[in-house]
Parts: structure tokens; C-alpha cells; sequence
């Protein structure tokens, strides 16, 4: 087992070059200069320009509201369409499947200039709203895609039963098949969500002018040195951390809680 | 039960709408010429032949190639040695390295792009170099999760059958460890080779308009010249050869499991 420091210290090397960049845009973020490459003292300054940047605020705004929107109309439309899936004929399966895989496995360019090319043709104007559909369209076939496993889980026979005892279909639906496919729409529903956040390629197509999210906006910013996109960049790893922490860790609280029942009882 | 199916059919047709349609126009447009009317739309293979016969271009599609291709390798390079340790440690350590590893790519991409740019600039290096480290960057954490993903799933037990019957390490490694991490590979391959030759905004950010491969090409030619016709073309070529590399990819892959 000599070979136990060396295989930790290659570990620690890979990590270093994966954070490498994180912990830069966050020390250089508290520059009080606009160098990139010299760290001259503390300030907050790019902060304070940052909230004061209309155009960058609007970019925060947008990402989020596009990713929830985006989230929630995909996942709705997902889940009904992965039910409905489960059920229909192979013909329809497999050819749903097929077609889901285009985006999915098509370079997101592709995706990203048929969009813009549709668009157009149909006389939209490229904004917000081609935005948020092109978010919804390829959203879609990640949730089903994380849906579909848990149907095959799924026991027919327990919604004939729902149905058999007076259900109507929707109920059987809601009460049956809806509570056992639940992991499978709440991870769709985060991959939808983390995918339309961070979207660059699609967005930078499909937007019109005065419409940016946090890529597009970075992709047309940094061609001029601007320390505010470090602040920003911070702002979004410490919230990443955040969410990450919570979602991490609340479930190891709740279990202890439910063992210190288990203790009670 | 029957009467679920109808919840499919809403999604056929946006289906058919919003992912056949948009792919079929870029075929259209891809042999046809800037101008013409839908009605009145005569086929033509003029973008493709100034394609090909611009070595000019041809040129940039084979160092998008060979970008892809060298990305992907030194991906495996690193990132086997990575996912293999990784899979070495104690589970409690090995849950806190996968997180460890997911967590920078739940940052935007252009932000952690840019940051490198930040870090590179005054660094010397030259325009190419500078992509190539922003393109396994970017690409690495892929590779390992999808190896480390393989090789934590192998039974231990194989290992230690292969050194009771003679092997010693390498050997073990070699013919039960490697073989049985393949797919592992084949699929980190698949999530690093294939948005590695597409990428522009790396090559962008990075190689600073100097270095320009096939997805730059794709960009300007609908975002600054506006030349759609020929745009598309360019994206069909790129997603026939990423096709025909995938192939070749997968086809490795069941020969292996034939032996």
C-alpha cells in the first residue's frame, strides 16, 4: 500500500486544477484595480458597479425567469408526456424516442441554428419569447428521459386496481402513478432547471437584442476587460454552494431526525 | 389504461414542430441558395463544393478534428488515473470526491471560461495552447465522472479471483480492471469528443478570434455575414462527420465485448 500518497496527492493535484479558476474569479472579484493578472488591494467596488449594471441585473433576472418557467412547463409536459409514452404503442415509443434523442445527441449548435432558422421563418421575432420556448423545447426531452426508467418500475396492475375500485383515470393517475414515478420528475425537473440555467449555445441563437442571460451576457461582455464579471461569476458560486449545502445536508438532518423518533418509539 | 396514451399525442406534434421541423430547414437551406422563394426553390450542391473546395475551410474542419481528438485522448489520460483512485477510497471519501469533481460544472461554462482567460493572459502561451486547456477544462469532469461511474460499479471480487489464479497487478488491471471499464470510457468519449467539435465560444474566448475552428465558422456565417445557406451546410457536414467518428466509437466498443 505504498502507493496511497502518491494516488492522493494526483487526486489533489486534478482538484487543484479544477478549482483553479473558481478560487481566481472570487479573489480577483476583491480587486481594487481592474488588472487581471496583479491583486493590488480590497474593494468591493466591482460589486457596487455590478448591482449598478441595468444590462447585468437584467441578465440575472432573465436567466432565472427563464429557467423557471422553463422548469415547470417542461417538467408538466414531460411527466404527462412520459405517462402517456409508457403506455403507447412501440411504433410511437420508438419513434419519440428517437426524435427526443435529435437535441440531445445533435451538437447543441445544430439545435441552436434550426431554432433560429424556425424562428425566423415564422416571422418571431427573436427575444424573450423565442428564448423561453427554445429553453421549454429542449428541456422536454430530459425529463422524459429521466421519467421513463421509473415508469418501467412502475406496476400496471396497481392503476387497474386504482381504476377497478372506482378511480377515475385522472385520480389513478394522481394518486397511483403520480407518488411512484416522483424521484424521476423531481431529478428531471433538476436537470431541466440546471440546463436551461446554464444554457449558452441555444440562447445566444435564439435571443433577440436587449435580451441576455448570464452566458450571452458574458460571451458579449469579456471581449473588453470587465472585473464586474468576476463579482457576478462569485455570486453565482457562492449561490451554487448554497443550494448544493442545503441540498446536501437537509436530508441528513431529517434522517437523524427520523432516527432520534425511531429512538423514542 | 389505454385512454393514458392520448396524453402522448400533444407531444408528437410539438415534437413535430419545434424539433423535426427546425432540422429539416436546415437541410433546406443547406441545398438551396440565399434568395430563393419557397416556391420557386431549385436544389443545389454549390455549398457544399465551395466547401470542399476551399482548402481554406477543409482546413479548419480537420483542426476541429484533431482538437476533438486530442482533447478526448488526454481526457482519458488524466481522467482514468483520477476516476481509478477515486474509486480506490473509502466510500465516504469516494461520495465527497464526486461531489467534488460535479461541483465546478454546475458553474457556467462561460464563466469558468472566462476565468481562465483571466488566469492565461498574460501567461505567453500560445492562442492554441490556451484552448486545449480550456477544452479539457472544460471536459475533464465528464470524463471521470463516466469512468469512475464504470469502475465503482465492478465487482472486487474479480480482482481478487484474477490474483488467486496468478495474476500480479498489471496483469489484473490489464485484463479484468480495463476491459470492464471500456464502456466507462466509451461514453466519457461520447459526452468530451462530441461538444469538443462543435465548441466556439472556447476557441472565442480563449484563442482571441486568432484560432477558428468549424463551430466559429458556423457562428459567423449566421451571426455576422448572415449567409445562411451556407451556414447550414457547414453544420450538416459537421454533424455527418461527428455521426461517422461516433460510429467508428460504438463499433469499438461491441468488438470489444465479442472477444
Amino acid at each position: 500500500m505504498k502507493k496511497k500518497p502518491l494516488s492522493k496527492l494526483y487526486l489533489a493535484i486534478i482538484m487543484l486544477f479544477l478549482y483553479l479558476p473558481i478560487v481566481y474569479v472570487v479573489v480577483f472579484s476583491f480587486n481594487d484595480s481592474r488588472s487581471l493578472t496583479h491583486f493590488t488591494g480590497f474593494s468591493l467596488e466591482w460589486y457596487e458597479k455590478m448591482f449598478g449594471n441595468q444590462m447585468m441585473m437584467d441578465a440575472i433576472y432573465y436567466t432565472v425567469i427563464i429557467a423557471v418557467i422553463a422548469t415547470v412547463v417542461s417538467t408538466i409536459v414531460g411527466t404527462i408526456t412520459a405517462i402517456g409514452l409508457s403506455k403507447s404503442r412501440r411504433l410511437i415509443k420508438e419513434s419519440i424516442t428517437q426524435i427526443n434523442n435529435l437535441p440531445m445527441l445533435n451538437p447543441e449548435i445544430v439545435t441552436a441554428i434550426g431554432l433560429m432558422l424556425f424562428f425566423t421563418a415564422l416571422n418571431i421575432r427573436l427575444g424573450f419569447i423565442t428564448l423561453l420556448l427554445a429553453h421549454i423545447i429542449f428541456c422536454i426531452p430530459y425529463v422524459i428521459l429521466s421519467i421513463m426508467p421509473k415508469l418501467r418500475q412502475v406496476d400496471d396492475n396497481l392503476a387497474e386496481a386504482a381504476l377497478d375500485l372506482g378511480c377515475t383515470p385522472f385520480k389513478a393517475l394522481y394518486k397511483v402513478i403520480i407518488p411512484q414515478i416522483l424521484p424521476g420528475i423531481i431529478s428531471g425537473a433538476l436537470i431541466a432547471f440546471t440546463m436551461s440555467f446554464d444554457d449558452f449555445v441555444i440562447s445566444y441563437f435564439v435571443t433577440g437584442p436587449g435580451i441576455n442571460n448570464i452566458s450571452t451576457y458574458v460571451y458579449t461582455s469579456v471581449r473588453r476587460i470587465d472585473p464586474t464579471v468576476n463579482a457576478l461569476s462569485t455570486l453565482i458560486v457562492i449561490a451554487i454552494t448554497a443550494i448544493l449545502i442545503v441540498v446536501n445536508i437537509v436530508p441528513l438532518i431529517k434522517e437523524r431526525k427520523f432516527k432520534k423518533h425511531e429512538e423514542i418509539y | 389504461m389505454k385512454s393514458f396514451r392520448r396524453m402522448v399525442y400533444p407531444y408528437i406534434i410539438w415534437a413535430g414542430i419545434f424539433i423535426v421541423i427546425p432540422m429539416l430547414m436546415i437541410v433546406f437551406y443547406a441545398f438551396s441558395k440565399e434568395g430563393n422563394a419557397v416556391m420557386t426553390v431549385s436544389f443545389t450542391l454549390d455549398n457544399f463544393i465551395r466547401f470542399f473546395s476551399d482548402s481554406i475551410f477543409v482546413n479548419v474542419l480537420l483542426r476541429s478534428l484533431k482538437l476533438a481528438i486530442i482533447t478526448t485522448i488526454i481526457c482519458i489520460v488524466i481522467g482514468y488515473p483520477c476516476a481509478y483512485f477515486m474509486a480506490q477510497l473509502k466510500p465516504n471519501s469516494q461520495t465527497l470526491m464526486v461531489l467534488l469533481v460535479t461541483f465546478p460544472m454546475w458553474i457556467n461554462m462561460l464563466v469558468r471560461t472566462y476565468a481562465w482567460r483571466g488566469l492565461l493572459i498574460e501567461s505567453g502561451l500560445s492562442p492554441e495552447l490556451k484552448v486545449y486547456i480550456g477544452m479539457i477544462y472544460n471536459f475533464l469532469p465528464f470524463m471521470i465522472l463516466q469512468v469512475y461511474t464504470s469502475l465503482s460499479k465492478m465487482d472486487r471480487d474479480l480482482i481478487t479471483a484474477a490474483h488467486d489464479l496468478g495474476c500480479d497487478n498489471k496483469k489484473a488491471f490489464l485484463k479484468v480492471t480495463l476491459p470492464l471499464s471500456v464502456p466507462g470510457i466509451i461514453s466519457g468519449i461520447t459526452l468530451v469528443f462530441l461538444p469538443a467539435v462543435s465548441s466556439f465560444f472556447i476557441p472565442r474566448l480563449l484563442g482571441g478570434g486568432s484560432y477558428v475552428l468549424v463551430g466559429n465558422l458556423v457562428e459567423n456565417y449566421f451571426v455576422t455575414t448572415g449567409d445562411w445557406n451556407f451556414g447550414s451546410a457547414i453544420s450538416l457536414i459537421m454533424t455527418v462527420v461527428i455521426l461517422i467518428s461516433m460510429y467508428f466509437t460504438r463499433k469499438f466498443d461491441y468488438s470489444k465485448e465479442d472477444r
